[in-house]
């Protein structure tokens, strides 16, 4: 006879309650995981803040170095519609600038993917143009446009297309054969080919430029009024750094930092809404998975 | 299309005649195909074997019309071909789905390219996914289909337009065996409801001769036909046929030829 007592089979837990507890516990850990999504970085944003104030009263930094949070906080508070005017001048030239990418860069891919003398002819300039520092091209933009909103516009263009152009020409060349080969039995004529078929299955390329390119149209745009400005974001800075506001100066990183996280927010909400959810989804775990 | 010449006999159904096809490549030309000549009657199928490298799929891009040969003739019923043949079905070795579209949205595309009657083309793209047990599944997308579920998926859009003929390149290459027997005896039963014709393009020398009327053992590159052998075997082929002598017969005639060309060796 054996000591251990045989397990009752009476016992044993039914399937379904198995896979409902399973099922239970995974709500839990994903809940947690949203959870902790939200609470980690705001712990460490505020954590920061805090050690931050209290070093900066404690070594007794000056204010005009390093002005503790309280004081920016109190800055942006005070200069609110100075910064507010700034922002609204600022958000102007990137998204124009931004719009410009794309209403220029992506005919030109399409003419790069469609035409491959034109490609051959052209991704050489393209290519040594970005090698050029834009901010040197700058002055020059500002004798030919003089100081309002144009040179803004075009250095943020100027640096912001290159992106939207190299992810689309790529995107739209990258595609499978098979899928063309298919297309083509299948009767589909180039039109419906390129719109049922190629175009989405570049989209997302085309989109990871466009959220480059947003973050690239919002330096381009500082670059322009730290050039020749007499307005914007950047513009404000040169003239707070003029006048040692040390205060002011962080209050316009703040709104300038603001102003580029909505602006991409902006765009990933629009990738969210062209191409579904769950696509984006299945290319992360593609990605993740291996 | 234009006729090749009047025969007082009707014409086979599908005729490759002395396909050739050289790539140019920068290491000089490569020989894949070498006077290749296929034919089939109506709703034949033929399954064409042999090692990688043997010019199979250059073969069945070009029957597809999707490749020019470098000389040599496809015809259909008589009339030659000279560009993509759109009223066929092709299957790939990957399904070739669009990831952005359903189960049912992509057998869809080939009713929006063939601009059929929407409402009646979805209806038979529901009983198609049905046949191959899919239902309950139109509205998923690729990735949550397994390996299995997506080419069968690919097999339904293929089939939509109800093609002459299917061409199928290495359909099941990439399935697990279980799933690639079902799908084998899927297959056979659906060619022998809608009496289409197959080019089978496969590896597996017990595929070829479980679904074939006809198989066309390959040599290695340049392909050319070593033998074509008639699959004399009673339909519908059942999984129990596999251990039969005579179906034995045809693998051990399949594999000889292998062993004799140096694709397969023995110790």
């Amino acid at each position: 006879m054996s000591e251990t007592e045989p397990i009752p089979p009476a016992t044993a837990p039914h399937l379904d309650e198995v896979a409902a507890s399973v099922e239970r516990r995974r709500a839990e850990r994903a809940a947690r995981a949203r959870v902790s999504a939200v609470l980690a970085p705001t712990g460490v944003v505020v954590g920061l803040m805090i050690l931050w104030e209290v070093g900066t009263r404690a070594f007794g930094v000056p204010v005009f170095l390093l002005p503790p949070p309280s004081a920016i906080v109190a800055a942006i508070a005070k200069h609110w519609w100075l910064l507010a005017v700034a922002s609204g001048v600022t958000t102007l030239e990137i998204v124009l600038g931004f719009a410009l990418s794309i209403a220029v860069g992506i005919p030109l891919a399409l003419m790069i993917f469609l035409w491959p003398p034109f490609a051959r002819a052209v991704l050489p300039l393209l290519v040594s143009s970005q090698a050029m520092p834009k901010v040197a091209v700058a002055p020059l933009l500002l004798v030919w446009f003089g100081f309002g909103l144009v040179p803004k516009v075009l250095i943020a263009f100027l640096i912001a297309f290159f992106p939207v152009v190299i992810n689309t020409a790529v995107g739209l060349a990258a595609i499978e054969p098979e899928k063309i080969h298919l297309a083509r039995s299948m009767g589909l004529g180039a039109w419906d080919t390129f719109f049922k078929i190629r175009l989405p299955d570049a989209l997302p390329a085309i989109f990871a430029g466009l959220k480059i390119s947003i973050t690239l149209a919002v330096v381009g745009a500082v670059v322009g009024e730290f050039v020749g400005g007499d307005a914007g974001l950047g513009y404000l800075l040169m003239v707070a750094n003029g006048s040692m506001d040390t205060q002011l100066l962080f209050a316009g990183i703040v709104c300038l930092t603001i102003l580029g996280v909505a602006l991409y927010l902006v765009v990933e909400l629009t990738e969210r809404l062209v191409i579904p959810r769950h696509i984006i989804a299945s290319e992360r775990a593609a990605g993740g998975t291996f | 299309m234009t006729a090749i010449a009047p025969d007082p006999i009707p014409p086979p159904y599908l005729h490759l005649h002395g396909l050739t096809k050289v790539y140019a490549s920068r290491d000089g030309a490569v020989r894949a195909l070498d006077q290749v000549s296929v034919s089939g009657a109506h709703g034949a199928f033929i399954s064409i074997v042999g090692p990688s490298g043997c010019g199979k799929s250059t073969l069945m891009m070009i029957a597809a019309g999707l490749m020019p040969a470098s000389s040599g003739v496809v015809a259909i019923e008589g009339a030659r071909v000279d560009g993509p043949r759109t009223d066929i079905g092709i299957v790939f070795q990957s399904p070739v789905l669009l990831e952005w579209r359903t189960a049912l949205g992509n057998v869809m595309l080939q009713a929006e390219a063939k601009r059929l009657d929407r409402t009646s083309a979805e209806g038979r793209a529901r009983a198609l996914l049905a046949a191959v047990g899919l239902a309950g599944f139109e509205d998923k997308y690729p990735h949550e289909l397994s390996g299995g579920m997506r080419q069968r998926v690919s097999l339904c859009r293929a089939l939509i337009h109800d093609p002459p003929q299917l061409l199928m390149d290495e359909p099941f290459g990439a399935l697990d065996a279980l799933t690639r027997d079902q799908l084998v005896l899927d297959l056979q039963r659906i060619c022998h409801e809608r009496r289409v014709s197959v080019l089978f393009i496969t590896h597996s020398v017990a595929e070829a001769v479980f679904l074939s009327d006809q198989v066309v053992v390959m040599t290695p590159r340049p392909g050319r036909i070593d033998r074509l052998i008639d699959i004399d075997l009673p339909r519908p082929r059942t999984l129990a046929m596999r251990d039969t002598p005579e179906f034995s017969r045809y693998c051990r005639e399949i594999l000889d030829l292998f062993l004799a060309r140096g694709v397969l060796r023995e110790p």
